[in-house]
């Protein structure tokens, strides 16, 4: 589903992020990335969402080589991923509706189907409850479980989610982790990269280890 | 439409047309919704968007109404219908039955409506009614004053300068003077008061694109996060350009009305005292107005304009605002 072939990614100021990476992603696998803050785990997930492009090598995403999506190309590729970011990126002028609501409105979705699916994503996130809210008054869990609903609303094939428990205690942190293990059950792809350790290695998944930009022990 | 949905379609055409259709109502929507927000934001800031729209509606009524008063101007200068006239001043040997007779012959032409003839006692008599100097004039030995055939052509006629340069070799005239000198000297001054407001226009015009050019750069930079969070969830720069283009859109059509407002007020202030004045020279002359035609094309324009500066802004800062 995901191909790294010999992936480099130098950037403008000569630091290499990333170095000859190459790794396969099953269709049906749920893989964690970790390595130490600056190892280059986010480059790699940038490098999917064609947030930055390779230095050398190549990017293969759903049978696609991002090589040969042009600009105008991006959004469309950005859609069929599902993305969970750190810091939320949730539209805090936006109820929790209008933000889970957002790929739906831009893959030009009919408005029943939208509120159906929303409502679908937010109950599979527990927040049904919560749809007319603001972001600010939600907690830190929360706003999380808003932005994988957000994430898995226009069911991607392919989920993606930096450091998703990074703010997160245990307990909150343990249950987002069931709710990607939920998705990858229904057949989504989902890439997660994390550095809580203890976290991911009770989970019985896939972990690549980035050193300093290297791939090391495509283990477990 | 309800009948066809109900029943399930198998094939591949239909289905993507089906996806089309609905790829149609998606794109619509957006167009709803983005024109209902933007309003509502612009709607949120009243008092500064009223300022906007005032900004907007100053520059175009500007233009407008000089063009108003223009139309006005060559409105009362088409009321003169006869405004080509002849004045022949006889010669002093010219006698009175002489003139009699001149005016006779002239009047059979049929490129003439009428020749009234002025003595120079009646002319004399007038000149010193109207101008005040009649002691003075009382003091003169002798009339100064020639005769005169005052001369109307029939409306229309392109005969003007054929019949003066045929009367100006009769040896009973001493000279012939064509009143409309002063009708092409307001003429070019017409035109050249049209140019004049042309370019005004023009300026105000561009000036308004950048006003709301800048208006919306605000707007885009204080909705900065909003469009990375946007573009990375997979919008595409029209969908993150569609609510700006309407954010111009309604502060152009805000603006024009306000424009529309500025002028029709401006009228009304000064309808009445034209109306009097135009009484005092006996005519029944009004000003006339934008109408609603006027009025609607200048909301038009305005939206137009926000559009443009909206677009301007849009393609110069959206392509800067990417994620990181």
């Amino acid at each position: 589903m995901i191909t790294f072939d010999r992936v480099s990614k130098r950037y403008a100021e000569g630091h290499e992020a990333l170095s000859e990476v190459s790794v396969d992603i099953r269709q049906d696998e749920m893989v964690f990335l970790t390595g130490h803050s600056g190892a280059g785990k986010s480059t790699l997930l940038r490098l999917i969402m064609l947030i930055e492009r390779p230095s050398r090598g190549q990017v293969i995403v759903d049978g696609l080589n991002l090589a040969k999506v042009g600009e105008r190309g991006i959004p469309r590729h950005r859609r069929n991923i599902g993305v969970v970011f750190q810091n939320h990126q949730l539209l805090f002028d936006r109820s929790v509706f209008d933000n889970v609501a957002l790929p739906l409105v831009i893959g030009g979705y009919e408005h029943r189907e939208i509120g159906r699916r929303v409502r679908a994503a937010l109950d599979k996130v527990g927040l049904l409850t919560k749809e007319r809210a603001l972001p600010v008054t939600l907690s830190g869990g929360e706003q999380q479980r808003v932005g994988i609903a957000r994430a898995v609303v226009a069911r991607p094939r392919i989920l993606l989610a930096d450091e998703p428990t990074g703010n997160l205690d245990p307990v909150l942190s343990a249950e987002i982790m069931q709710l990607f293990e939920a998705f990858s059950q229904v057949g989504v792809t989902v890439l997660i990269a994390s550095h809580d350790l203890a976290l991911i290695s009770r989970l019985r998944h896939r972990i690549l280890t980035l050193r300093n930009g290297r791939l090391v022990g495509a283990g477990s | 439409m309800s009948a066809a949905e109900g029943k399930p379609r198998r094939d591949g055409a239909s289905a993507r047309r089906t996806r089309l259709r609905h790829l149609l109502q998606g794109w619509l929507a957006h167009h709803r919704l983005s024109a209902a927000d933007s309003l509502a934001r612009v709607l949120d800031h009243p008092f500064a968007s009223a300022l906007t729209w005032l900004v907007i509606g100053i520059a175009l009524a500007l233009p407008a109404a000089l063009t108003v008063a223009l139309d006005n101007a060559r409105a009362l200068s088409d009321r003169w219908d006869s405004p080509a006239q002849l004045s022949l001043f006889l010669g002093g040997s010219v006698g009175g039955e002489e003139a009699q007779a001149l005016q006779d012959t002239l009047q059979q032409r049929p490129d003439i409506e009428q020749v009234v003839f002025v003595s120079r006692d009646d002319a004399l008599a007038e000149f010193s009614a109207l101008s005040g100097f009649a002691d003075v004039l009382d003091t003169l030995e002798r009339n100064p004053l020639p005769d005169v055939l005052l001369v109307t052509p029939v409306p229309g006629s392109d005969a003007l300068a054929p019949l003066y340069e045929q009367l100006k070799d009769d040896p009973r005239v001493a000279e012939v003077v064509l009143d409309m000198a002063w009708l092409e000297r307001l003429n070019t001054l017409m035109q050249l008061s049209r140019r004049v407001v042309l370019a005004l226009g023009s300026v105000l015009v561009a000036g308004v694109v950048l006003i709301l050019g800048n208006t919306i750069r605000l707007a885009i930079e204080s909705r900065r996060e909003e469009i990375v969070v946007i573009k990375l969830v997979g919008g595409s720069n029209a969908f993150v350009r569609r609510p700006f283009l309407y954010t111009g859109l309604w502060y152009g059509v805000g603006g024009g009305v306000f424009a529309a407002l500025l002028v029709a007020s401006a009228l009304w202030f000064l309808g009445g005292p034209v109306t009097r004045l135009a009484e005092l020279y006996q005519s029944n002359f009004r000003l006339g107005g934008l109408g609603i035609m006027g009025s609607l094309n200048l909301v038009l324009i305005g939206g137009v304009l926000g559009l443009a500066g909206a677009w301007l802004a849009v393609t110069r800062h959206l392509r800067l605002i990417a994620p990181r």
